[in-house]
């Protein structure tokens, strides 16, 4: 605070404003309510006079009719709905605001390296003007389930096909009868052992005609070879009837660009590919007895994503929409924070061959740590108030789940007309807040003297 | 604290200040390395700019799909994710934005917003004023603590008051209009406001007031005559922060609105219940009730990100 201006309580009287000394100046005190009165009026009505009311409703009953002692504040622990509200608030407390703060303040310290740091500052500062419903949309879309819609599992589909593909044949399986036995990863496995020079046929059924590919040609018998393992994968199933099970029939297609692995003390010592017509052969292969598998990775299924907005997931999703909302608040306070670090502080530790991260670390951080903690309670107030976010993402099936206490106030007060368990569950929250009034009515007094 | 309402320049951006001693510092610690420390330090801000890239693509994404998926039909929505109109643009389409144009509950929810957050606005922003006026220079006995009291007021949970006043709106023509939720936004906008102003107000040189005062100047002229014109950029920060704060509210019209006098905010959610088969109302929808508040924020954005400073620990 600059100057002299009003100060704290009584010697500030004499020091700022009007002094009393040149009171003649200045008006007579009662105009003083002229200015005042509307605001007066406007705060007892709406906000000191709930406070007194709220307490006193939250001794009552539902209806308001018997009185009902601490009742309510009981219930609060041990009404299953109201309960869960009171576990998820304490995960948003302790998750949220710190993410939060630390992803502003990331931000914040990369963006004094970049010389478009005002677009970057305008774009994630942008989501606070928009309101928690728009933003609470937005993520409903990100965070539709079918990948084909939603882009947090569309990302996350593709990124899981580049790294583990969808097998080939997600719906083969062996017919019955046949010496096959699936493996534990969920590929196949030839109960026979078998030793170069073998030659086997391997029957599948299952495969639907949209999956055998284009170029697959009709299967060909497998043929005997010195010093390898040949065989044949095919599909075991002739269109329109007629062919016999077990046996290559002429127009029975073979699989192509299947893996294929002889395997010696559980480790794979030989691998191939089938070709268009099906045909593999595992060479390079010492003498003795190998287990002939086909590799899981031909079978696996396609990867669907996550279901963010099932129950398991939904308070983590709707804490990350939060952080999008509100990390550009935590930047811009922890960057006008920043900017009044001494640059000479900073030069110094650099000029005593500091790295960049003990620079952070030993004197950005301690120096930032007043701002650091405003945003932090800032945050903590806002979390435990969160009410919108939570109301707009989470689909009906799944409310009870995400549920947090403003969300369980409004709920239970407007939903279910319960306002004796409502106002108790307001002067809970308030409760909550009266440490952040504490921490705010200090830091004034102080910031005045 | 620095972040907190600087009562000589409020409106100065805090981005323009930072730039300006970040830019130097770096540019004069340059040279007192070696090459190979430059080397480090180059590449380390190509992986800065790398990161801060994909960062904003965070952050711009998810509302570039909104957009998009209000651009295009329900069919389209149903059958593909809105990426697809990157490859394919021939999918866009205003229609959902005509059908909402046509329809008439969903102009009058607009009319509503626009019907609750102008009145809030001007009402918080005069009675504010007046009320900082008092705190910031005149004298009467109690001024500090009543002013401690308004700063304790910042964090009340806007919970606490839902039941108690909508039993005292209860059975009363008020209850369920559009004069119901703007009274209310006022109440709890009041306490930021007045704290936001007073903190300015306070810091006009006294000398200009005496110089008012000495010249027989009313105290309500002294008020129009020289405070307004001086707190104008904190009149501006308090405006556009309760003007979007009130637009976007959510919590407060759900309870004492009425079918009739609901904001665009509790229409839209209305129709959350049927997501999946409502996205083409719902995403044309938000989009609407964002134009509003980012046509705001770009404009003024000097003024929000002030107001939104000074309500840090609200």
């Amino acid at each position: 605070m600059k100057a002299a201006d009003t100060d704290a309580p009584a010697p500030a009287a004499q020091a700022g404003g009007p002094a009393t000394g040149r009171g003649r100046l200045g008006p007579p005190p009662w105009l003083a309510l002229f200015f005042l009165l509307p605001a007066l009026l406007f705060l007892g009505i709406y906000v000191v006079y709930p406070i007194l009311f709220s307490v006193y409703r939250s001794l009552w009953d539902a209806p308001g009719t018997e009185f009902v002692g601490l009742d309510n504040y009981a219930r609060m622990f041990t009404r299953a709905d109201t309960f869960i509200a009171l576990r998820n608030n304490v995960i948003w407390i302790a998750v949220a605001p710190a993410v939060v703060t630390v992803a502003g303040l990331i931000f914040a310290v990369l963006t004094e390296r970049i010389r478009w740091a005002t677009a970057f500052k305008i774009v994630v500062f942008m989501p606070m003007a928009i309101s928690f419903l728009a933003s609470g949309v937005i993520f409903r879309l990100v965070y539709e389930q079918d990948p084909e819609r939603g882009l947090a599992n569309a990302v996350i589909t593709t990124v899981q096909d580049t790294v583990a593909p969808t097998g080939a044949y997600p719906d083969a399986n062996p017919r019955e009868g046949v010496p096959l036995e699936e493996t534990a990863g969920g590929g196949y496995r030839l109960t026979e052992p078998v030793a170069p020079g073998d030659a086997v046929a391997i029957p599948l059924v299952g495969v639907s005609a949209e999956e055998v590919p284009g170029d697959a040609e009709n299967a060909a018998p497998p043929q005997q070879e010195q010093g390898a393992v040949t065989g044949t994968v095919w599909v075991d199933f002739t269109r329109g009837g007629g062919g016999r099970e077990g046996t290559i029939d002429p127009t029975e297609k073979g699989l192509p660009a299947l893996r294929v692995e002889a395997v010696r003390d559980g480790e794979a010592v030989a691998t191939a590919t089938t070709g268009a017509d099906g045909a593999f052969t595992l060479t390079g292969l010492e003498g003795g007895d190998y287990t002939l598998r086909l590799a899981a990775s031909n079978f696996s299924e396609p990867y669907n994503g996550l279901t963010w907005l099932g129950p398991t997931l939904i308070t983590p999703s709707i804490i990350a929409a939060y952080l999008w909302v509100w990390a550009g608040f935590a930047m811009v306070l922890i960057a006008a924070g920043l900017s009044a670090i001494p640059r000479e502080a900073l030069e110094a530790a650099r000029v005593d061959g500091a790295t960049e991260w003990q620079v952070f670390r030993r004197v950005t951080v301690p120096l930032l740590s007043p701002v650091l903690m405003v945003v932090f309670v800032t945050l903590m107030i806002y979390v435990l108030k969160i009410f919108d976010l939570v109301f707009v993402i989470a689909p009906g099936s799944v409310r009870a789940d995400a549920n947090v206490l403003a969300l369980e106030m409004w709920q239970v007060s407007f939903g279910i007309n319960d306002q004796g368990l409502g106002s108790a569950l307001a002067v809970f929250l308030l409760l909550l807040v009266v440490p952040a009034m504490i921490f705010q009515i200090r830091r004034f007094r102080r910031e005045e003297s | 604290m620095s972040a907190q309402v600087e009562p000589t320049g409020p409106a100065e951006p805090a981005e323009r200040s930072q730039e300006g001693r970040a830019e130097p510092a770096a540019h004069e610690g340059a040279p007192r390395r070696s090459a190979a420390a430059r080397l480090v330090a180059r590449t380390g801000s190509g992986l800065v700019q790398v990161l801060l890239i994909l960062i904003a693509l965070f952050w711009m994404v998810p509302t570039l799909g909104l957009l998009f998926s209000s651009l295009r039909s329900p069919q389209d929505n149903a059958a593909s994710g809105w990426w697809t109109v990157l490859t394919e643009p021939t999918q866009l389409t205003l229609q959902n934005y005509a059908n909402l144009l046509d329809n008439p509950d969903f102009v009058a929810s607009f009319g509503n917003t626009v019907l609750i957050t102008v009145p809030s606005t001007l009402i918080i922003v005069v009675v504010a004023s007046l009320a900082a006026y008092a705190f910031a220079w005149l004298e009467f006995p109690g001024r500090d603590w009543l002013f401690l009291g308004v700063v304790g007021l910042l964090v009340v949970p806007i919970q606490v008051a839902l039941v108690p006043i909508s039993s005292l709106y209860g059975g009363t023509p008020l209850y369920g209009s559009i004069l119901a939720v703007v009274l209310f936004h006022v109440g709890f906008g009041l306490p930021f406001g007045i704290f936001l102003l007073r903190n300015f107000f306070a810091a006009i040189p006294r000398d200009l007031l005496e110089a008012a005062r000495m010249d027989g100047g009313k105290e309500l002229t002294i008020f129009r005559r020289v405070i307004l014109p001086l707190g104008g950029p904190a009149i501006a920060s308090l405006g556009i922060f309760q003007f979007l704060w009130v637009w976007n509210d959510l919590l407060v019209a759900l309870v004492f609105a009425s079918e009739a006098s609901q904001p665009m905010t509790v229409a839209l959610q209305s129709q959350m219940r049927q997501f999946g088969a409502n996205i083409d109302v719902i995403a044309s929808g938000a989009f609407l009730s964002m134009v509003v508040p980012l046509l705001v924020f770009f404009a003024f954005q000097r003024y929000f990100v002030q107001g939104v400073m000074a309500g840090a620990v609200k």
